[in-house]
């Protein structure tokens, strides 16, 4: 059997080539692929046409926790033993404020780091194997998987964008 | 046009650094290269550190006895220390988070160190109460849970709220930094090898820099600044809070909570440059650190200083003029009682000294930074000890006043957490890149073949 090349893997020394390729493969209805940078980049993410990010629903929801905790946990806490304390009534709101307010902000900021985790897929465990160091470093990338039809056009786009280099991965392993 | 504005501003605060792969190269080489000014610096830390654990184990084999803590002085060195190390932390997350949310375009290059910073100082911070309640093997007693009467703690208390709001801060702050590390973990992983790639492999997550993972991460920065923002300030409006709440003459005032948080900002920028001045000249970041960055942190200090002495006139003045026997009594004693060198300290080293930060020529001379950021780090040491010690030696019967005078084995916790911290920061900018690769490239300009012209290297 032979080895269909299943994948190509390119990479850019320019951000505008890199922009140009995706924008081409989209137009040419090819949408299974992976884009690396070295950088966060607001251009990448906006030729992706990414939408918001439910990152925020995990930050929201972990901060409101977090309140509702920090209010339940001093007030339960301080009935189940009502003792008067400098003259204050055995409910002090205010006082409870403080303490809410770390919890909202521990919460919060826990379950954003916990949402990052599940939605981003980190930590990614499986060895580094469509992958190029020089994408920490200096370069940007592209990594199309798809049909062996499909892969040829991807080629040919891929290769009127100036690519630094364009690389088949035969076994195809793994959806990067 | 973005890219326009982009590449000006890249070649404003970074005009040496030609190409991203650059920033690579220079930031993870200083991994790999200790140099002698680093070993001399470790070692001298070690040795600190050495001092440290033999007062501390002094301290628990003889009992609290050995220091100077006694009625009516019973919070002296240790409480400021912590007070003190407790601030320093705070200029971190400024730089981090609401310089980040703020969009300041010199933070890239120091934000990775202010944020080292701040995780070392809340790890030295932290130490603090553990030694100061003497008993270090009741010290779970700070966390609040059931005890053996099932009687929960006095949530009405500040010493508890400042449990929470530093541990909080420990734990929100050791987060953000380590996620901000993670991109920059996978790009020293690709130069590595051997048993640190292994190491690097592992805490840098997998991290490839796909798209998916550039999006939410990015998003998570922003909220995890957006929630680091508000605990900066309340934490050290917390810590303000333990001595506001009470009602010590010098302590009890409303100004506490924003004067704490000036003055912690205040602090802990002149340690950032404290840091990074040396770094600099060890590692010769100088296309990282440039003039630049240096009189935008000297601008701060100024910023904070201002409203630090206008703090301490305010002091005064409501002392003055609240009529108030006692609290002028107080103030009086300050400046001119028993500790008056302490409290001359704390006014020229903060309110006098940062004013040649006025002048372009100090603000762009490396060395007269270095050199004033010590004078300011010694005035808020002092600051914290003055409002500690002057105000509870004298509070309100003569009979109850006192003088403390710290013992040798307090000073020797204090010098050796200097220690503690620099030899974990030291520690950092060997095993972590000290500056943030990937945020330090969205600073630079953008690489565009168009721009740059066929096959001309950018």
């Amino acid at each position: 059997m032979s080895m269909q090349p299943r994948g190509l893997l390119a990479s850019f020394e320019y951000l505008d080539s890199t922009l140009d390729a995706i924008k081409t493969l989209r137009q040419e209805r090819i949408r299974k692929f992976t884009v690396y940078s070295p950088l966060p980049e607001h251009h990448l993410e906006a030729a992706m046409g990414y939408g918001q990010s439910p990152v925020r629903v995990f930050a929201l929801v972990g901060g409101l926790t977090g309140a509702a905790a920090g209010f339940a946990f001093t007030s339960f806490t301080s009935m189940e033993w009502p003792l008067v304390t400098g003259g204050k009534p055995i409910l002090s709101i205010p006082a409870y404020v403080v303490i809410a307010f770390e919890l909202t902000i521990l919460f919060g900021a826990l379950a954003t780091v916990i949402g990052l985790f599940l939605l981003s897929r980190l930590p990614h465990l499986g060895p580094l194997l469509i992958y190029d160091p020089e994408f920490t470093a200096g370069r940007f990338g592209i990594h199309v998987f798809a049909s062996p039809e499909e892969l040829e056009k991807a080629r040919r786009i891929l290769e009127e964008h100036h690519p630094a280099e364009v690389r088949e991965d035969r076994e195809g392993v793994g959806r990067a | 046009m973005a890219t326009a504005t982009r590449a000006k501003r890249g070649a404003l605060t970074h005009p040496d650094i030609g190409s991203y792969s650059e920033v690579n190269r220079d930031v993870l080489g200083i991994l790999s290269r200790p140099g002698k000014g680093w070993w001399f610096l470790f070692v001298l830390a070690a040795v600190g550190v050495g001092v440290f654990f033999a007062s501390w184990g002094w301290q628990i084999y003889q009992g609290i006895g050995v220091t100077g803590l006694n009625t009516p002085v019973g919070w002296g060195v240790y409480i400021t220390t912590f007070v003190f190390w407790v601030g320093i932390a705070h200029s971190g997350t400024l730089i981090s988070a609401i310089l980040f949310l703020f969009r300041a375009p010199w933070r890239q290059s120091v934000y990775r160190l202010a944020e080292a910073m701040t995780v070392f100082a809340v790890m030295t911070a932290g130490l603090f109460p553990l030694i100061h309640v003497g008993r270090v093997w009741h010290a779970y007693w700070l966390i609040p849970y059931p005890n053996s009467r099932f009687l929960w703690p006095n949530f009405r208390s500040p010493l508890v709220w400042d449990v929470f709001a530093v541990t909080t801060y420990f734990t929100v702050s050791s987060v953000f930094f380590y996620l901000g590390t993670i991109p920059d973990l996978a790009a020293a992983r690709d130069q590595a090898v051997g048993l640190r790639r292994r190491l690097y492999k592992v805490i840098s997550l997998g991290w490839r820099g796909t798209d998916r993972e550039w999006h939410h991460f990015s998003k998570a920065y922003i909220f995890l600044a957006a929630l680091a923002t508000p605990l900066v300030l309340s934490v050290h409006s917390v810590v303000s809070w333990d001595f506001a709440m009470s009602i010590v003459p010098g302590w009890h005032a409303t100004v506490f909570a924003p004067y704490f948080v000036a003055g912690a900002i205040f602090s802990g920028v002149a340690m950032v440059i404290t840091l990074a001045v040396p770094m600099r000249k060890i590692f010769g970041l100088e296309s990282y650190l440039t003039i630049k960055h240096f009189d935008a942190l000297a601008k701060l200090c100024l910023l904070t200083s201002l409203i630090v002495l206008y703090a301490y006139l305010t002091e005064f003045f409501m002392a003055w003029y609240s009529g108030e026997a006692i609290e002028r009594a107080s103030f009086w004693n300050r400046l001119f009682g028993h500790y008056w060198w302490a409290s001359w300290t704390m006014l020229i080293c903060n309110g006098i000294v940062p004013v040649l930060l006025w002048f372009k020529r100090v603000r762009h001379s490396i060395a007269a930074l270095f050199v004033i950021s010590i004078f300011i780090n010694i005035g808020m040491w002092f600051e914290r000890y003055v409002i500690i010690v002057t105000s509870l030696s004298h509070e309100y019967e003569p009979f109850a006043w006192g003088v403390y005078r710290p013992s040798l084995t307090e000073m020797g916790i204090l010098l050796g957490s200097f220690a503690w911290f620099g030899f974990w920061f030291l520690l950092f900018t060997r095993l972590l890149p000290p500056v943030a690769i990937a945020e330090l490239k969205e600073v630079l300009p953008l690489p565009y073949r168009r721009a740059a012209g066929e096959g001309e290297a950018r």
